[in-house]
């Protein structure tokens, strides 16, 4: 191992682990690439170091100059990795959260100092993402990142996780990976269609409960500009959903290979699975598939041995995701 | 059997709450005219003016978003889910 001079040096290079023995397809294998090793626990970290990176080098952020403030919403994992980097940077960070994340959530977010703006639950993320752009024009000078906009989250995909995807697994054939700001889709499933030309990108629908999509009315619904400016749709090779149950399930096999994963990544495997299943036997094939994070921040939702049934009715009020 | 179509939170009030409901019909386009004839509120959410789907409506037939497996033209027989699922911002974020 090597030494860093900082945290931030730890961010990427996550590792790969083979997860073949879950695949549904002898000759397709599966590797699953463990983003909640980077230091502030997942996915996020390269995505929020690019978005301050980005704006410290537009001028829009001053470093060592005082009370610069800095808004995000976001259902965790950005908030937390923001919240890390702008404390190693001297950023005052505001974070608007849905208040029914769960409460690991929230306490990392005080471990590195941010600050919380509470949001409806009801309203789900789309209602923390209306929030923090009704304080953006209310207070313009506070930094919004905006990371479902923001080109710099696609980019640190392309230029991070795509290229350690192709050095560590040059045979990769399928990507699968869920969709939040689509950020990761965009970045990495570009960066490795140029490079293997017949590559398969794969989107799983992450499983959001019925209760905490909130919506008023289909208007309310949110394509992320990260997704349309990229064409994702035409990146895109297949577009699958994934129910609560299967992702806890595929959370649950995962656990007994011993990888302690969130319940997204059960949700990607699941998804990763379905992928396989539609190879033929005997095709030979690579499947990689991102864990977005470990699964410390859900240990309140009892994931791994409380009853399914229960577990999956939780899930629909609380967002794991 | 007809198709099973899951009706999202936020359509229910115009199919009096229900969760799903059958319908008949050989394509999606099929099913999904036979809910707005049955359901006249949920036209305007579902489909535009010009008929096509609603841009914050993603679409499956059973896991597939149908998007890349033929659109509205995609065919469903006796027995298949439609899902439809608002566009929703976050999810592992």
């Amino acid at each position: 191992m090597a030494r860093y001079d900082s945290v931030l040096g730890l961010i990427g290079n996550t590792p790969m682990v083979d997860v073949s023995s879950l695949s549904p397809v002898e000759s397709v294998r599966i590797w699953l690439k463990l983003e909640g090793k980077n230091p502030a626990g997942s996915v996020k970290d390269r995505v929020a170091l690019a978005l301050v990176d980005a704006a410290e080098a537009d001028g829009v952020l001053v470093p060592g100059k005082p009370d610069q403030v800095l808004l995000e919403p976001s259902s965790g994992n950005t908030g937390i990795a923001l919240a890390l980097i702008c404390r190693l940077r001297g950023y005052h960070l505001k974070v608007v959260l849905p208040d029914n994340v769960s409460p690991e959530r929230r306490q990392l977010l005080e471990v590195y100092g941010a600050e919380i703006i509470d949001s409806p639950g009801a309203e789900g993320s789309n209602g923390a993402v209306r929030r923090a752009r009704t304080l953006a024009v209310d207070n313009p000078e506070w930094v919004f990142l905006y990371q479902y906009a923001n080109p710099a989250n696609p980019a640190a995909h392309y230029a991070t996780t795509g290229p350690e995807i192709l050095a560590d697994c040059p045979e990769v054939t399928h990507f699968v990976a869920g969709l939040g700001t689509t950020g990761t889709i965009i970045g990495v499933g570009s960066f490795l269609k140029e490079h293997r030309r017949d590559l398969q990108v794969w989107a799983v629908e992450p499983p959001a409960g019925e209760l905490v999509d909130g919506l008023r009315n289909l208007d309310d619904g949110y394509v992320p500009p990260v997704f349309t400016d990229a064409d994702g749709e035409t990146l895109l090779d297949r577009r699958v959903i994934v129910r609560p149950r299967e992702s806890v399930e595929w959370t649950r096999r995962l656990a007994e290979l011993g990888l302690f994963v969130g319940v997204s990544t059960g949700a990607a495997m699941a998804g990763a699975a379905k992928c396989a299943s539609s190879i033929p036997e005997g095709e030979e094939a690579t499947i990689v598939v991102i864990s977005a994070d470990d699964g410390w921040k859900y240990l309140s939702g009892d994931i791994w041995a409380g009853d399914l049934d229960d577990v999956v009715d939780r899930a629909s009020r609380t967002i794991y995701f | 059997m007809p198709v099973t179509v899951r009706i999202p939170t936020v359509l229910r009030t115009a199919t009096d709450g229900a969760k799903t409901v059958s319908l008949d019909g050989t394509t999606v386009r099929d099913v999904l005219g036979h809910l707005v004839a049955d359901h006249p509120g949920v036209k305007e959410q579902v489909f535009t003016p010009d008929g096509t789907l609603h841009r914050f409506l993603n679409v499956y037939v059973n896991d597939d978003d149908v998007r890349y497996t033929g659109g509205l033209e995609t065919a469903v027989s006796a027995g298949d889910e439609i899902t439809l699922l608002p566009a929703v911002a976050g999810g592992a974020g």
